[in-house]
């Protein structure tokens, strides 16, 4: 039988054919098993074989012996990995506070109505999408000390040449500019989702009694797009502790180790000094840290949209 | 009645000026790197900037396929890419559908872990896996290891998507008779259509743009498109022209994606896509 299109009524009849028709109860596990062989197979089984080789002292090309924990001993006493911690905080907290709110000023000024709207949102939204590589590659050449744009730019409104990535005090928040420049388009996104579903009445009433606009924003507005800030910063949180691309590309974590994320020492101390063991006990360390943080973060957004009911 | 009209029309015009402002920067960055490659090395050392220079280098790009085997390196990604994400369709939205269908919170919890999990703490395990399978060297290691990023983001989307769609139509076809395969192939595929677009195009773009996994994983012939402009970076004298070029080329495809499916790209990212990997 030759590709069957089979309509509701045609369905009838075939089940006509076999004998009275009877309800099959649906069963979907085989819709999931091939996506839970792969999952077991490149995440899960990833997970378990990370969590054996950080008790094994293993550097690549020597002998493989148990170590119990030794490895995560090691790393309690490790300053690098501490101070990689420390840059990991700093990074994340700054790469969560700039795009927050310049991403809130954006999405009021997009919410608005004007001219080519559509077109310049989607302008906006385009280093979001760009290959964080090549964004990199540009992003240094517009650094440079010398010859980049930037200290030029800084020239013409009277401000003196900058360092940028090449000095170890302003490394990380050059690096943050540009994580800004790439992620303020998602809070605004999430939070032009929040301003599409407030009402209008509260805002009529607020200019009968004369409210000027930063009081209609303070107390009308940031209430109503709490829960969808919480959510952009739950998102944005993940996504900067986890950043490599950027760093990797444009400072390999210097200059020194000024800007080594615990991202960045742990694909160095695996895929520089092939301490596997070591990088392992990193990685899970790493993996606890993001997990913990995420369910701080979603604890801290059930109480939100908690209060938020409460005063309704 | 007429001065509302224009109050009303400079104000449009006021608000279109400050996001003007407001994107700038972005508008500024890709202007210059179009600039930064298509000038001659004279013209990307002087001082003050030129933006638009007298002669117009487009030798730049024909460098950047002459001299570094981009036309590889680009089929590379294109395959790496296409089959990671093709791969991940066929095994992720039959998942999403059951995921959405079973309620399985549990299934659907481990999927937003592997979401939030650093790309890199998948590539010591693999890595040492597919060294053990003597696959390095071939596209293989790079092709499964992308499924990490993009199985996650097709599933998600698509249980986001199949607890949208109404169930009273499958059921009607299952009293028909119809096997739980008809019922997925013939009646819920059909309006998943709009979801399977966005978990494609976002499952494109996350493996396109994936750079950590190529580092470890691509050897001189199996490089995809990120990888080989950083090793332009960092095995050459720097030439900023061709560089800029490159950068250009490697994300240009994925721009150009995002120029045409922007309602698609809002639409997933703003579901709760974390970029994965």
């Amino acid at each position: 039988m030759a590709s069957v299109t089979i309509e509701p009524t045609a369905a009838r009849d075939l089940a006509a054919k076999g004998g009275k028709p009877q309800r099959l109860a649906p069963n979907y596990w085989p819709f999931v098993v091939p996506a839970l062989v792969v999952i077991g197979a490149v995440i899960v089984f990833p997970w378990v074989f990370t969590l054996w080789m950080s008790v094994n002292s293993w550097t690549l090309g020597q002998e493989q012996t148990f170590a119990g924990l030794d490895n995560y001993i090691r790393l309690a006493g490790d300053m690098r990995f501490w101070e990689s911690m420390w840059h990991t905080l700093v990074y994340t907290a700054l790469s969560v506070i700039a795009p927050l709110i310049l991403g809130t000023l954006a999405a009021l000024i997009f919410d608005g109505e004007f001219p080519l709207r559509g077109f310049l949102r989607g302008v906006f939204v385009m280093p979001m999408m760009a290959t964080p590589v090549a964004i990199a590659l540009v992003w240094t050449m517009m650094f440079h000390p010398q010859l980049g744009v930037l200290n030029y730019l800084l020239s013409l409104v009277g401000i003196g040449a900058q360092e940028w990535i090449y000095n170890q005090s302003t490394v990380i928040p050059a690096l943050v500019l540009v994580e800004t420049w790439q992620w303020t388009p998602l809070i605004m996104l999430i939070v032009l989702g929040g301003l599409a579903a407030v009402p209008r009445e509260p805002y009529e009433s607020a200019e009968i009694d004369g409210a000027n606009a930063w009081q209609k924003f303070r107390y009308l507005t940031l209430p109503m797009i709490a829960p969808f800030l919480m959510i952009g910063v739950i998102i944005r949180s993940i996504d900067a502790v986890k950043s490599f691309d950027i760093i990797y590309a444009m400072t390999q974590g210097g200059p020194g180790t000024a800007s080594e994320t615990i991202n960045i020492y742990l694909y160095n101390t695996a895929f520089s000094y092939y301490d596997i063991g070591y990088g392992s006990a990193m990685a899970v360390v790493f993996f606890f840290v993001i997990i913990a943080l995420s369910f701080v973060l979603m604890m801290v957004r059930a109480r939100t949209n908690w209060s938020d009911m409460e005063e309704r | 009645m007429i001065p509302k009209m224009t109050h009303r029309m400079w104000n449009r015009l006021g608000l279109f000026f400050v996001a003007l402002v407001m994107i700038s920067p972005v508008i500024l960055f890709f202007v210059w790197m179009i600039s930064l490659s298509l000038k001659y090395e004279i013209d990307n050392g002087a001082y003050p900037p030129i933006l638009i220079p007298e002669n117009i280098a487009w030798s730049n790009y024909a460098k950047v396929f002459e001299e570094n085997n981009f036309l590889l390196y680009f089929w590379n990604s294109i395959l790496v890419t296409g089959a990671a994400t093709i791969l991940a369709l066929v095994i992720g939205v039959p998942a999403g559908y059951g995921i959405a269908r079973l309620k399985a919170e549990k299934a659907a919890m481990v999927i937003m872990i592997a979401r939030m999990t650093p790309g890199l703490s998948f590539l010591i395990p693999l890595f040492l896996l597919f060294q053990w399978m003597n696959l390095l060297g071939t596209l293989w290691p790079q092709i499964i290891i992308h499924l990490v990023v993009t199985v996650p983001i097709v599933v998600w989307i698509m249980i986001g998507y199949f607890e949208t769609t109404p169930k009273e139509l499958e059921e009607a076809a299952s009293i028909d008779g119809a096997t739980s395969w008809q019922v997925f192939r013939l009646v819920a595929l059909p309006i998943a259509k709009p979801g399977i677009v966005v978990a494609f195009i976002l499952a494109v773009i996350f493996s396109w743009n994936n750079f950590v996994f190529g580092i470890v994983l691509a050897s001189r012939e199996t490089r995809t498109l990120p990888v080989a402009v950083y090793n332009m970076l960092s095995f050459e004298q720097v030439s900023w022209g061709p560089l800029a070029a490159a950068a250009l080329i490697v994300t240009l495809p994925v721009l150009v994606l995002t120029m045409f499916a922007q309602k698609q790209i809002v639409a997933g990212l703003t579901a709760g896509a974390v970029k994965g990997g």
